[in-house]
């Protein structure tokens, strides 16, 4: 499973990092910064749940 | 096995969504009196309203997601009727259907000024909404009154700005936003309007509205009548004045109804009926109050939790949780990103950990006695969400504080 975050449409709301601090982390800069851009399977709920929740639709998984 | 959703905005495809995902393989009926599946909201007071964004582009995820999703999706068909006990939902349509669970996700609908209103008086809820104040805004009006600085009113006055339109912004209350932020905060966000340009007027209600006649005989809006006798002249006027819960249809359904439809704390208004989004009444433990709350994070929150909550109780499996949540939303003005997370009140203590209201870029923290009941940050959006996973936990002060430290 990769994480690819689209950063045109990211602004930086941090709801990933709340759902998933371990993958997703905004930074004092205010920017997004994955941690792990392939992380394990038993994460696969928490990355749909951040997919879900991030206000500009801008996280996808790819396999 | 039927459940039926009332309503196929956020709330509802969520639970849809949700439902499918947790393996329910009977009948999802949904129905909205939208002929088309409802618009995501925010960009709708933002990035369509500015011409930034074609219409097409302000559809949420869940809405691409239907045609995998197996509904029976009925557009332009309103509930009409329900009786709680026996799970009876009428149509519209005429159609009467039995369910076995319903979800209430009917969101609400934007107040108006009471009386006629003539042409270029808009409220914003629906992509119809926005494209028809954005057609009206493309006639480059001399000014735009907007009424209401609540968040729709505030953005829609920092879009107007930055379309170089000329913006009057109206409210009743002595400060914006005074619905959800607490003192001198509302007095940062007038500030803000002010800096750029709009002229902010406080503390006067609106008498009445003004309007012309054309050639054809049609009425048209040419002015705010206030409350101190003096009329702002305006082509177009935004009423941005709150949203009412669409829960009319539900009188005599036998359900509670109270500031929305009243639910026990796992979102359920009766046996197998379940409520989410801008409709639902709930007690939040986490703050020992009933809230309702009309924001888009918790249409999508509270969508997921009560489908499960339906889900657990249709096949008896052990029912969740309280649905215990921090709200929390985000509103761009301008360049600065406002975001709020739990339930301050007006009365709570302010405290400004980091940054300061002068350089326009802080986090304040809101005390009441041992408990932190909220955090807003303008651009701050890592403290905003690092206080709000510690709120989660709970509303410990020391502990919502340690983030500073």
């Amino acid at each position: 499973m990769k994480i690819v975050v689209n950063y045109d449409l990211c602004e930086s709301n941090a709801i990933c990092m709340a759902v998933a601090p371990e993958v997703f982390e905004v930074r004092d800069d205010d920017f997004l910064y994955l941690l792990t851009e392939e992380p394990g399977e038993e994460l696969r709920e928490k990355m749909e749940e951040s997919v879900r929740r991030c206000p500009k639709q801008a996280i996808t998984i790819e396999g | 096995m039927t459940v039926v959703i009332a309503g196929a905005s956020l709330a509802g495809l969520t639970a849809a969504e949700t439902l499918r995902a947790e393996g329910y393989e009977g009948a999802v009926i949904v129905v909205d009196p939208s002929t088309t599946i409802p618009a995501d909201r925010p960009p709708l007071s933002k990035q369509v309203l500015a011409g930034e964004w074609p219409p097409e582009k302000a559809q949420h995820r869940a809405a691409a997601r239907v045609p995998e999703l197996a509904l029976d999706l009925r557009l332009g068909v309103a509930a009409t009727a329900l009786d709680a006990a026996t799970r009876s939902v009428t149509l519209s349509d005429g159609s009467l259907i039995s369910a076995d669970g319903i979800v209430l996700a009917m969101g609400a609908a934007p107040r108006r000024l009471p009386g006629n209103q003539p042409a270029g008086v808009h409220v914003l809820r629906t992509m119809d909404d926005c494209l028809a104040l954005r057609s009206d805004l493309d006639k480059m009006p001399a000014r735009v009154a907007v009424i209401g600085a609540g968040f729709i009113g505030a953005e829609v006055a920092a879009t107007c700005r930055s379309r170089g339109l000329e913006v009057t912004l109206i409210e009743v209350a002595p400060l914006p936003l005074g619905r959800v932020l607490p003192g001198e905060l509302g007095g940062f966000i007038a500030d803000l309007h002010r800096a750029h340009g709009v002229e902010v007027i406080l503390g006067l209600g609106v008498e009445g509205l003004d309007s012309i006649t054309g050639t054809d005989g049609s009425q048209r809006v040419s002015g705010v009548r206030l409350t101190d006798g003096n009329v702002v002249s305006a082509e177009v006027v935004v009423v941005g004045i709150g949203v009412v819960p669409n829960t009319g249809w539900l009188e005599g359904s036998g359900l509670r109804l109270d500031n929305g439809v009243t639910c026990d704390a796992t979102c359920s208004a009766a046996p197998a009926i379940v409520a989410a989004g801008d409709v639902a009444s709930w007690p939040n433990p986490l703050y020992d109050e009933v809230m309702r709350v009309e924001q888009w994070e918790n249409a999508i929150e509270q969508g997921e939790y009560a489908a499960k909550r339906l889900l657990a109780e249709l096949q008896g499996t052990e029912l969740p949780a309280p649905f215990a949540s921090i709200p929390w939303f985000w509103s761009d003005q301008y360049d600065r990103k406002i975001q709020m997370a739990g339930r301050p009140s007006s009365s709570d203590e302010i405290i400004i950990p980091e940054g300061s209201i002068e350089e326009q870029r802080f986090v304040a923290l809101f005390r009441r006695g041992d408990l932190c009941t909220g955090v807003l940050g303008v651009n701050r959006p890592r403290h905003v969400m690092q206080v709000r996973m510690k709120l989660t936990e709970s509303l410990s002060w020391d502990s919502a504080f340690s983030v500073f430290a």
